[in-house]
């Protein structure tokens, strides 16, 4: 543990701010626990294969956020991807940008966090249980929160997106808030667009609340640069019934850590997690995730998948906490990987931690190469022996995507991972 | 529900009979630890010079160490500066036959199907020198030195053959290793030390030899098996008998040494004092197991069946060195009432087409908590590796815990490793089944619990297999439902 120098800066950066209270209590808290616990130790178990803070104390020399950018409605548009039809929230590095979104405000409501003084704000995400959320804390500006009205079944998919490009490798903090109440339905996108190819490090922190009967579906890209170091904390509550869906495509980055919490706070809940690292080059792509079954009949399904080429790394580590209460539940978890070079690394954990008698928990892991009898039996029906790779890599990968609800989000994933299959492997 | 509750009360409320304890006089080591004790302990044992600086070296990188904190388990400290570490039985007062035993505990052996004189043995009775037993220890020796196997108790080996120990002792398991490694390089007692040399294939389980033969070798035993090139040795530790013990802290070490083509079947059963049902008492077992298979084509094979101690904390583990070399690992941890047990296994793959295979079978009940802690590793240049890897817990009662802590850390591209787990219960309709065609309720548990266990069970020694079987039963009577 190391806590970091940030006395002086933070005082700056606190004289500036405008006094919201329940703001500057959630900035205090988040100074507290920094103060005494800092950034995480690679000698620590939650961050034993990932030294980030080591990372980012050599490569950010500021933690404050980073200044904002010229951005244009020419840049949002190029971001935008085939058949996307929705609403887009732009942030603009880590700070909402309402003068470039695009907000219908049908069936929801969207407001700047400065705006919208949520009691929920910080209530979600704990910051006690990983430090990031303490740093984003003490350092978010102005993030956007989301209210989806109840039983409003919002049509067109929230894109949020967020351009990045922090000149002298500063820091990015950026915070959503999603509140579906009961019985609403929601898509949200998200995706970054890393505007250069230099160092940066974003701090992201996105809380949610699936009030009782919703349902809401969350997909995601990361494909920054090669350079950026991510730290992301994603914690999800879910209600009565509700159900949750994410969905991440993890395709590049310097240095990926992304903390995903599901708790399942009542009875007839479910939440699912996918996800896809399709890593070359250096990439480093860390992703834990935590499902915690705290009342009976809620189910949990998670199936992460990889394919590690060069000297890429990844880390999975699958918690799965049925607590005494939680009889009867079905959870279920699954990480298959495929090694594709020598120098490639894969350490996973998949953790199974069970207080019930009567419920069904499984989890299987499993890591290898391409199946050769497979590749074979491609070949000798003509097919070249890279296109029969590409189709087996894409055909691992495509159980992973087919979560995606959203077609053209799907589709567009789809692209970037032929893309990738094609040129890399 | 109901009928399951009740069952599950019966069982929970079961308390360990089996504890006796037999008064001895001892020659003991005063409390407390430092060089001076160990120095004291040495000269006791008359020990050469050389093994009392291995010892001090080992006490000093000790002090320098913290006790372990990560293992999934609670419990009070322990105060080791007010243990005895050594404590030697001089005369004994022992029961003269066995009409002076606990009728209770005889039936308990009787229906774990020991022999007589095994039963007298494990009761501390002097058996006549006329009897079997005796007879058949020395003629297991006579058939062992014939063919060069070296089987003796660690005090003679480092008397007799300070060479071999010299060698392999701390090679396996430095002293540096872990903190319990570390105390017990420092004050171990006693233990076995076995030797099979190059092209031997012992012919027995050494294990029957070692039941009726070794003497109780204390708190801090150390076991060292080493195998030379192609041979052959099944080796078995404890038995299934309940074990009473006043010394609440167990820190073992076994090392495992297998060079070219040999293999060697390491098998434990373990009954110690598991504490009451509210969970007072019992001993902590922190063990460090681990073996390598040094040559090419080796094998190490673990099983173990795990059933008593308040706490257990012990990783047998293999590091598979050779090219072709394989490791085991087999194992069913049962804890009821407070029991904890946070076991598994590490199998480091190091060298080319090693392959590695866990079954680790934890069935917990009551209030207690069942951990599976493992690790894979495929290291850069172990090509063509592969692992397979299964754990399954079984839950009886909603009070108990069952935790599982795989690693799978991957470095070379040819491995192929496979994790998976289950959590199950034993049905009501499973039970129901078996009430239906006239088996009782304990019976039944007994036969799901057996075939849940099967796996791991079919590798022990056919006569442990037997035994253990209705240790388990026993375990668990009156009991789960």
């Amino acid at each position: 543990m190391k806590t970091i120098q940030i006395n002086k800066a933070t005082e700056q950066f606190l004289q500036v701010q405008p006094s919201h209270t329940s703001f500057s209590e959630l900035r205090k808290a988040g100074l507290e626990i920094l103060e005494h616990v800092g950034l995480p130790h690679f000698k620590e178990e939650e961050y034993k294969f990932t030294a980030i803070s080591k990372k980012i104390e050599q490569q950010i020399k500021d933690y404050r956020p980073a200044t904002s950018l010229t951005l244009t409605a020419d840049q949002v548009d190029q971001a935008l991807f085939n058949g996307f039809e929705g609403d887009i929230v732009v942030f603009n590095n880590g700070k909402f940008e309402p003068s470039l979104s695009k907000v219908s405000n049908e069936g929801y409501t969207l407001s700047s966090l400065q705006e919208s003084s949520s009691s929920l704000l910080g209530s979600i995400a704990n910051a006690e249980a990983d430090p990031f959320v303490a740093l984003n804390n003490l350092f978010f500006e102005n993030g956007v929160s989301i209210k989806v009205l109840k039983g409003s079944q919002v049509q067109k998919p929230i894109f949020i997106l967020h351009f990045n490009q922090a000149q002298g490798g500063q820091a990015i903090h950026s915070r959503v808030l999603i509140e579906v109440e009961e019985q609403a339905e929601v898509t949200l996108l998200e995706n970054t667009i890393s505007l250069d190819q230099d160092v940066y490090f974003s701090n992201t922190v996105t809380e949610v609340k699936v009030g009782s009967n919703a349902h809401a579906h969350y997909y995601r890209l990361q494909n920054e640069n090669r350079q950026a170091i991510v730290a992301n904390n994603f914690v999800t509550d879910i209600h009565r019934s509700a159900t949750f869906t994410t969905v991440a495509t993890q395709l590049s980055g310097d240095m990926l850590r992304n903390n995903l919490s599901l708790n399942l706070l009542d009875a007839g809940c479910e939440g699912n997690m996918y996800g896809l690292y399709l890593l070359n080059g250096k990439t480093h792509v860390d992703n834990h995730t935590n499902v915690d079954h705290t009342k009976p009949h809620a189910d949990s399904n998670e199936l992460y998948k990889g394919i590690l080429a060069d000297s890429s790394r990844g880390v999975f580590n699958g918690k799965i906490f049925v607590r005494q209460d939680a009889q009867k539940t079905n959870a279920f978890q699954q990480n298959n990987n495929i090694l594709l070079s020598e120098d490639a690394i894969i350490n996973t954990k998949p953790q199974l931690e069970i207080w019930a008698d009567d419920v069904k928990c499984s989890h299987g892991c499993t890591t290898g190469q391409l199946d050769e009898e497979a590749l074979f039996y491609l070949q000798a029906r003509g097919i070249g022996k890279d296109q029969a790779r590409g189709l087996l890599l894409y055909a691992f990968a495509g159980e992973v995507l087919d979560h995606i609800a959203y077609e053209p989000f799907k589709a567009y994933c789809i692209e970037m991972v032929q893309e990738r299959l094609g040129t890399q492997f | 529900m109901s009928k399951d509750n009740q069952i599950l009360e019966e069982f929970t409320s079961k308390e360990y009979e089996h504890g006796w304890s037999v008064d001895m006089e001892v020659d003991e080591a005063p409390p407390g630890l430092n060089e001076e004790i160990i120095k004291w302990i040495s000269a006791k044992k008359e020990e050469p010079q050389w093994l009392l600086d291995w010892r001090l070296k080992a006490f000093k990188t000790w002090s320098e160490m913290t006790e372990p904190e990560w293992a999934n388990v609670t419990y009070p400290k322990i105060d080791l500066q007010a243990l005895r570490y050594y404590s030697a039985p001089k005369k004994s007062k022992k029961p003269k036959s066995l009409d002076e035993i606990d009728p209770e505990l005889l039936q308990i052996y009787e229906r774990l199907g020991i022999s007589l004189n095994e039963q007298k043995k494990l009761q501390g009775i002097a058996v006549d020198a006329v009897l079997d037993s005796v007879s058949v220890g020395t003629t297991f020796k006579e058939t062992l030195s014939k063919l060069g196997i070296i089987f003796c108790s660690f005090s003679e080996a480092v008397k007799e053959h300070p060479e071999l120990v010299k060698q392999y002792l701390g090679s396996v398991v430095p002293m540096t290793d872990n903190y319990y490694a570390a105390l017990n390089s420092a004050v171990f007692s006693d233990g076995s030390f076995c030797f099979i040399p190059a092209g031997v294939r012992c012919p027995m389980e050494l294990s029957t030899y070692f039941r009726i033969n070794a003497a109780n070798t204390g708190q801090f035993e150390r076991t060292l098996i080493v195998a030379e090139d192609s041979s052959y040795v099944s080796y078995l530790e404890g038995c299934t008998a309940p074990q009473r013990d006043e010394n609440q802290l167990h820190a073992a070490v076994v090392e495992i040494y297998a060079a070219k083509n040999a293999e060697v079947k390491y098998s434990t059963v373990q009954n110690w004092f598991p504490g009451d049902k509210n969970g007072k008492g019992g001993i902590y077992n922190f063990v460090t197991k681990r073996g390598i298979c040094a040559g090419d084509n080796s094998k190490i094979s673990w099983t173990q069946v795990e059933t008593g101690s308040a706490v257990t904390w012990k990783y047998p583990s293999c590091i598979l060195k050779g090219d072709n070399s394989v490791g085991e690992f087999y194992s069913v941890a049962v804890t009821n009432n407070y029991q904890q047990a946070d076991t598994g296994t590490k199998m480091i793959h190091i060298g080319k087409n090693t392959k590695s295979r866990i079954v680790s079978k934890g069935i917990s009940a009551g209030k207690s908590q069942n951990s599976y802690r493992g690790q894979v590793q495929v290291m850069k240049r172990a090509t063509n590796a592969r692992n397979f890897s299964q754990c399954d817990s079984l839950l009886m009662g909603d009070r108990c815990g069952a935790h599982t802590f795989p690693y799978i850390d991957i470095q070379n591209s040819s491995a192929k490793v496979e994790h998976e787990a289950t959590t199950s219960k034993i049905g009501e309709d499973q039970l129901f089944y078996c009430n239906q065609r006239g088996i009782s309720t304990e019976d039944a548990v007994a036969l799901i619990v057996n075939g849940y266990a099967k796996e791991v069970l079919n590798q022990l020694p056919m006569e442990f297999a037997v035994e253990a079987q209705k240790l388990l039963a026993l375990t668990l009577e009156g009991s789960v439902g």
